[in-house]
C-alpha cells in the first residue's frame, strides 16, 4: 500500500499523473515535465516533497552525537541556520545525504530522503550509542512544500509577514504563511532561488492552495518529481541511490567541501582523510553527450575502450537542450575535455567531461563583478 | 482522439495504408500522452526490412525510454526527418506532422486483418485502463 501525502487530494484535482516513488504515491508531472522545468527556471514552481523524512535530535548530547555521525561541523551552525551534510559509513560512503537544521541550542532537525528514513534511524540508533535513543522520527507531523524559482520571493512575500530578504541561503525562520505556522527555509533542489516550507501536515493543503492562487499571475504552477529530477541534474545536485550511496564516498562524490576534518573524529573520517590526502581513485563528474542519444542511469561507460562503470544520472536538459549526465570516472580521466563513451543500446556514443553545475542561475550584476575581481586577484597572485 | 480512417496496433501505433501497399506509421494520441514531452527520436534506416512487432525505433521523453514496434512486416521507405530537430511534433500532432515512418508492406491484406480498427482500438484502450 502506497503512502499518500497530505496534498494527495489536491494533486488529483490538479490533474497530476501519480506514480509510486520511494513507497509513496507522488505526482511525477502536472502540465508536463518540460513546461514545469522551464516554469521553475523562469518564474516559479510548487513541489510537494512531503515524502521527505524529518528526524528530531534534542538534548545536551545532540551536538556530540551529530558531530560523530556527520562530516560537516554542526557547531558552526547558528540557531536558524541549516547545512548540507551526510550520515557517513566507516568507509566514508553515504548512508544518506541530509540537511541539518539547528532550531535551538541543543535542538536539531534532520531532513532525510524518503526511502532512507527508516534505515537512517536504524543507523543512528546503532552507531550513535545511548545518546541516539532520543532521536525521534517526526516525519508524519510535517508536510514539506518547495516553492522554487526567481519569483518565489515575490510570491511568498505576499502571504507572510516574515522579511524574506533577511532569510539568506541555508537560513530559516519560523512564522505564519497564509495564516499557518511554518518554518521557512531558503534552499532547494533545483538550482534556483526559493524556499522549503515545513508545515503542520493537516494545514498544508490550504497553504498550497493559497500559494498557487497568489502566484498564478506570476507564472507559478504545480510541479512534479519529473521536473524536480531534471532541475537538480542541471544543478549537479546528487541523488541518493543513484549518484551517491554507501559504496561511493563523500570525497569521490566531489562533495569534500562538506567534510570538516578539523572538527575532530566522526564516522568515516580516516577513510575520507586518506582520500583527501592521497587522492581518490574515481570522481563524480558531469558530462555532455557529443553524439545523438540520451544517457540514462545505469548505461555502461567506456574510457579508452575499457569498461569504467555506469552513468549514475543522465537525461535531457530542458533548459540547455542537451543530453547531460553524471558518472564516476577513474582518476586521471576526470579533467574537463576528457573524452569517453556511453553505451546506449549497444552503440558507443562519444561524451566529454564538462564543468559543473551544468546550469547556474544568473546572479545580480554587482555580485558577479565582485567575484570576477576576486578571481582576477586570485589569478594574479597564483 | 482516435481517427476513423486508420488502423491500430496493440502497441499503440497507427497505420495508414495507401493504394499499392505503402503505409505511414505513427504513434497514437494515447501513446504520446502516456509518454509525455518527447525529446529524442531514433528511427530506422531507409531500406530496413522489418518483421511485424520488431523494434523499429526509440522515443524518449524527459523521464522515459519507449520502443516503437513495427505494426506490420515491410520495408522502410522513408522517415520523418524533421523529428530529429523537432521531436515535440509527435506530441503536438501525432496523426499528422508527427508521423514516424513510411513503409512498403509485405502483405497489406494480412496487415489489415491483424490490426484493429478505430472502434477496436477504443475498446482495447478501455480494457487496458481497467487492468
Amino acid at each position: 500500500m502506497l503512502r499518500r501525502t497530505p496534498l494527495h487530494a489536491l494533486h488529483r484535482e490538479l490533474g497530476a499523473r501519480l506514480v509510486p516513488f520511494a513507497g509513496w504515491e507522488m505526482p511525477v508531472q502536472f502540465a508536463g515535465v518540460v513546461k514545469e522545468h522551464l516554469a521553475v527556471r523562469g518564474a516559479a514552481g510548487l513541489f510537494d516533497v512531503s515524502h521527505m523524512g524529518e528526524l528530531r535530535v534534542t538534548g545536551p548530547e545532540a551536538i556530540p552525537l551529530l558531530q560523530r555521525l556527520t562530516p560537516n561541523d554542526v557547531s558552526r551552525l547558528r540557531i536558524g541556520q541549516a547545512q548540507y551534510s551526510a550520515l557517513t559509513t566507516d568507509s566514508g560512503g553515504f548512508v544518506d545525504d541530509i540537511i541539518v537544521y539547528r532550531r535551538g541550542e541543543g535542538s536539531f532537525l534532520l531532513v532525510t530522503n524518503a526511502a532512507n528514513t527508516p534505515a537512517d534511524l536504524a543507523w543512528i540508533r546503532e552507531r550513535g550509542g545511548p545518546a541516539a535513543q532520543v532521536v525521534e522520527d517526526v516525519s508524519d507531523r510535517y508536510a514539506l512544500l518547495a516553492l522554487q524559482g526567481p519569483r518565489a520571493v515575490a510570491i511568498l512575500g505576499g502571504l507572510t509577514p516574515l522579511n524574506l530578504r533577511r532569510i539568506r541561503y541555508y537560513r530559516f525562520a519560523d512564522g505564519p504563511v497564509a495564516g499557518v505556522p511554518a518554518t521557512v527555509a531558503r534552499m532547494g533542489y533545483t538550482g534556483e532561488d526559493g524556499f522549503e516550507l515545513m508545515l503542520p501536515a493537516g494545514k498544508a493543503e490550504s497553504v498550497a492552495r493559497r500559494l498557487l492562487e497568489a502566484g498564478a499571475d506570476a507564472g507559478l504552477i504545480p510541479t512534479g518529481l519529473g521536473a524536480r529530477d531534471s532541475l537538480r541534474l542541471e544543478a549537479k545536485m546528487a541523488l541518493h541511490g543513484q549518484d551517491i550511496d554507501r559504496d561511493h564516498s563523500v570525497e569521490e562524490a566531489d562533495l569534500g567541501w562538506m567534510v570538516k576534518y578539523a572538527k575532530g573524529d566522526f564516522i568515516g573520517r580516516d577513510a575520507l582523510l586518506a582520500q583527501r590526502e592521497g587522492g581518490v581513485a574515481r570522481k563524480l563528474v558531469g558530462f555532455e553527450l557529443r553524439g545523438r542519444g540520451i544517457p540514462r542511469h545505469g548505461y555502461p561507460i567506456r574510457v579508452a575502450g575499457e569498461p569504467a562503470g555506469e552513468v549514475t544520472s543522465g537525461g535531457y536538459s530542458p533548459f540547455l537542450k542537451k543530453s547531460i549526465g553524471l558518472a564516476y570516472l577513474p582518476a586521471g580521466a576526470t579533467e574537463t575535455g576528457q573524452g569517453f563513451e556511453v553505451v546506449i543500446r549497444g552503440r558507443a556514443v562519444p561524451a566529454e567531461v564538462v564543468p559543473t553545475p551544468f546550469y547556474a542561475r544568473p546572479r545580480k550584476r554587482k555580485k558577479r563583478k565582485k567575484r570576477k575581481k576576486k578571481r582576477a586577484a586570485a589569478a594574479s597572485t597564483a | 482522439m482516435i481517427p476513423d480512417d486508420l488502423l491500430y496496433s496493440r502497441e499503440h501505433e497507427w497505420l495508414r495504408i495507401e493504394d499499392g501497399g505503402g503505409a505511414t506509421v505513427g504513434i497514437t494520441d494515447h501513446a504520446q500522452e502516456e509518454l509525455g514531452d518527447i525529446v529524442y527520436v531514433e528511427l530506422p534506416e531507409d531500406g530496413l526490412e522489418l518483421e511485424s512487432d520488431e523494434v523499429m525505433g526509440t522515443l524518449e521523453s524527459v523521464k522515459a525510454v519507449s520502443e516503437v514496434f513495427s505494426p506490420a512486416a515491410g520495408t522502410v521507405t522513408g522517415v520523418n526527418a524533421i523529428l530529429e530537430a523537432a521531436p515535440e511534433r509527435i506530441n503536438e500532432d501525432p496523426y499528422g506532422g508527427g508521423w514516424l515512418v513510411r513503409m512498403q508492406l509485405a502483405d497489406p491484406a494480412g496487415a489489415k486483418d491483424s490490426l484493429l480498427d478505430a472502434a477496436g482500438y477504443a475498446a482495447y484502450l478501455d480494457e487496458e485502463e481497467d487492468h
